[in-house]
């Protein structure tokens, strides 16, 4: 009996700290959907390039782990800022598609682009001494407690940035109503700006400690993880905060518990046949609220 | 620019209508001669196929993400079930090697098993629409990636090596044609103009009497029968098929073709294939090298030495920010929502004289 706690324990451990990389990422997919309406398709590259960020920094200036998250998440909110400013702000009143084409075009360029320069996977070093502990048999390491409190201590900072700064009300006002908050002196190209260095230096952050949990990065590795991502925001409700960390941690769980119980090849059929299933009982989510269509 | 001896030669053009079967029945003659006697190398052939094949995917995916106005993400997952069935048939249960004219009924078969894979996203569009019904989309296509990875009689990850190559030019020429007279035929057909009063509002006309379930469920099931036509003629082009050949990556180059020649367009899905197809294979180095060995060896071989040896890398990257930069200087594509007026019947061309006809006069009296 002892033994099922503690491997249970074990499988937790494993699911909160994969839930929360999830959840970073999620929460860019989420933001820039409440503001614009538009999955950011290129988001999962943006995650992908944090990686090789935190790999150029940690092997070609020799950085330790701190000033090299730093720099990442800084160089990933620029990425975001620039691909925004670039590829979407032009778009933004042309068929809402157009946008998704770009996005997709802008992902496939960072993934082919990171490929050219690096055509073999690169392994990232281990910025952290580990050591583990075994509490009772459950063991945890110390880049776990890390990943996790980091990141966790990460998404209450945006929940705070969102719901009690200036910034995060504007954030919000405009994903309320976009015609009148503009004329009320919003400045909307700013905010979306600043939503987009959020988002992007999230992914960023996802990417550093992802990085250092799986050390083998290649430029391929964001497309899956960014889907599952996203999976996780519609999960808990697209364009909820609060939900795509709910959802995040929600699937980190079930593809844990998939793998624990079942073949591993059956991870992503899992993922995917839950999220058919939730779709279809509950389109908008854990914590969305059906959208009421006015005829 | 436009000067009017264009628009003339233009319009001269439009009113030929006699020349569409004409050119359909050369291309047929063409079709059959250029393999027969080796009128353009084996290479060039495969592009071409390569083209119809991506005309075919694009058409019907056009069909539902331009005319019916979703955003699909599944086609890729149609084009593997109608690719794995018409292989396992070729492979496994028709005497193909005795029998070479039971190759089209193959491909058939992996069209309808498709069309009826289409049901399963079909029936959850009847509730969701737009970025959810595009998630379903999603989940379908990495649902049936994964479930052949796990399914070891048919390969599992390994995929079916060693498939026969039986799609011939003639044979792909019949499907592009097929699938571009059944899509038009269907787009300006009753049905055709309750897929366009769903894209433009469901409600309303779900209100006007439009049965929007039984719209829906034709433009899915049409959509990926010939997504699996495609797909069948496809693996008997590659002669090896396995589940990474049919990932997203896929479903994007289809999007890409669609939204590149302009949604709701069957002309523009023909230019935007084609278009993408061939550039890309334009810029493969020997290829381009090729292209522009005309050139004087001053300038060539700096060319070569630092552009076109690189390309075999580079050309994805390239592909995509001209992606973007057409989508930002020609956010609606190439043809967006225009049309081949060969394509459009004649009856619809009246009309829409004449009612541009009437709109003006409109406009003259308003003026007065």
């Amino acid at each position: 009996m002892s033994e099922w706690i503690v491997y249970g324990l074990q499988q937790l451990l494993n699911a909160l700290q994969l839930g929360s990389i999830y959840a970073l990422i999620a929460l860019g997919y989420t933001m820039v959907y409440g503001i614009l309406t538009m999955i950011n398709f290129a988001h999962g590259d943006v995650f992908m390039i944090g990686a090789f960020f935190c790999f150029l920094a940690a092997v070609y200036l020799g950085l330790p782990f701190a000033p090299a998250l730093l720099l990442t998440v800084v160089g990933t909110a620029l990425l975001g800022v620039a691909i925004e400013r670039l590829a979407y702000k032009p778009l933004r009143n042309a068929p809402r598609v157009s946008a998704i084409i770009t996005a997709l075009g802008i992902g496939i360029f960072l993934e082919n682009f990171t490929l050219a320069l690096a055509p073999y996977p690169k392994h990232i070093p281990a910025l952290l001494d580990s050591t583990n502990w075994d509490l009772g048999g459950v063991s945890l390491s110390s880049l776990q407690l890390i990943i996790i409190c980091l990141s966790l201590g990460l998404m209450f900072l945006l929940d705070y940035i969102v719901h009690r700064t200036p910034v995060g009300m504007a954030m919000r006002a405009i994903s309320w109503d976009k015609t009148f908050v503009p004329l009320m002196g919003v400045p909307v190209d700013l905010v979306i700006s600043v939503t987009f260095a959020i988002g992007a230096g999230l992914a960023g952050a996802a990417g550093t400690m992802y990085g250092l949990a799986y050390p083998v990065i290649d430029p391929y590795m964001g497309i899956m993880v960014g889907w599952k991502a996203f999976i996780s925001a519609v999960v808990g409700g697209i364009g909820n905060i609060r939900g795509a960390m709910i959802g995040a941690f929600i699937l980190g769980g079930v593809e844990i518990m998939v793998a624990a119980a079942l073949p591993s090849t059956y991870r992503d059929f899992v993922a995917f046949a839950l999220l058919l299933v939730l779709l279809i009982v509950r389109p908008y989510g854990i914590l969305g609220s059906p959208r009421i269509q006015k005829v | 620019m436009k000067n009017s001896a264009y628009i003339e030669t233009r319009e001269w053009l439009a009113a030929q209508r006699w020349l569409l079967p004409v050119l359909i029945l050369t291309g047929f003659g063409l079709a059959f001669a250029i393999p027969e006697y080796g009128l353009l190398n084996k290479y060039v052939q495969l592009v071409i196929m390569y083209v119809g094949i991506n005309i075919i995917l694009a058409t019907s995916l056009n069909l539902v993400n331009g005319y019916m106005g979703e955003f699909s993400l599944a086609h890729a997952g149609f084009m593997a079930v109608g690719a794995y069935t018409s292989a396992l048939l070729t492979m496994k249960v028709l005497p193909v090697a005795d029998y070479p004219g039971l190759f089209p009924l193959a491909v058939l078969a992996g069209g309808l098993v498709a069309a009826v894979f289409g049901l399963i996203v079909a029936v959850p569009s009847f509730k969701t629409r737009g970025d959810y019904l595009a998630l379903i989309t999603l989940a379908f296509l990495m649902i049936v990636k994964s479930l052949i990875e796990n399914i070891d009689a048919i390969g599992g990850p390994r995929g079916i090596p060693g498939i026969r190559k039986l799609t011939t030019l003639p044979w792909v020429f019949f499907w592009v044609v097929m699938s571009i007279w059944v899509i038009r035929n269907f787009v300006y057909s009753k049905y055709g103009r309750g897929v366009l009063s769903v894209r433009e509002d469901e409600i309303a006309s779900d209100l006007m009497s439009v049965n929007t379930r039984r719209v829906k469920f034709l433009a899915f099931m049409l959509s990926s029968f010939f997504a699996g036509i495609a797909g069948g003629l496809f693996a008997h082009v590659l002669q090896f098929i396995s589940p990474r050949v049919f990932d997203i990556i896929k479903s994007t180059d289809i999007l890409i073709m669609v939204y590149l020649g302009g949604i709701a367009s069957l002309g523009g899905s023909i230019l935007g294939a084609t278009v993408y197809t061939v550039l890309l294979e334009l810029l493969r180095p020997s290829n381009f090298a090729a292209l522009v060995s005309w050139l004087p060896d001053a300038l060539f071989e700096p060319l070569n030495q630092y552009f076109i040896q690189h390309l075999g890398v580079w050309r994805m990257v390239i592909m995509p920010l001209a992606l973007v930069l057409v989508m930002i200087f020609w956010p609606r594509g190439i043809m967006g929502l225009r049309e081949f007026r060969w394509f459009i019947p004649k009856r619809d061309l009246d009309a829409h004289q004449h009612h541009t006809e009437h709109e003006s006069r409109h406009d003259a009296s308003h003026r007065q």
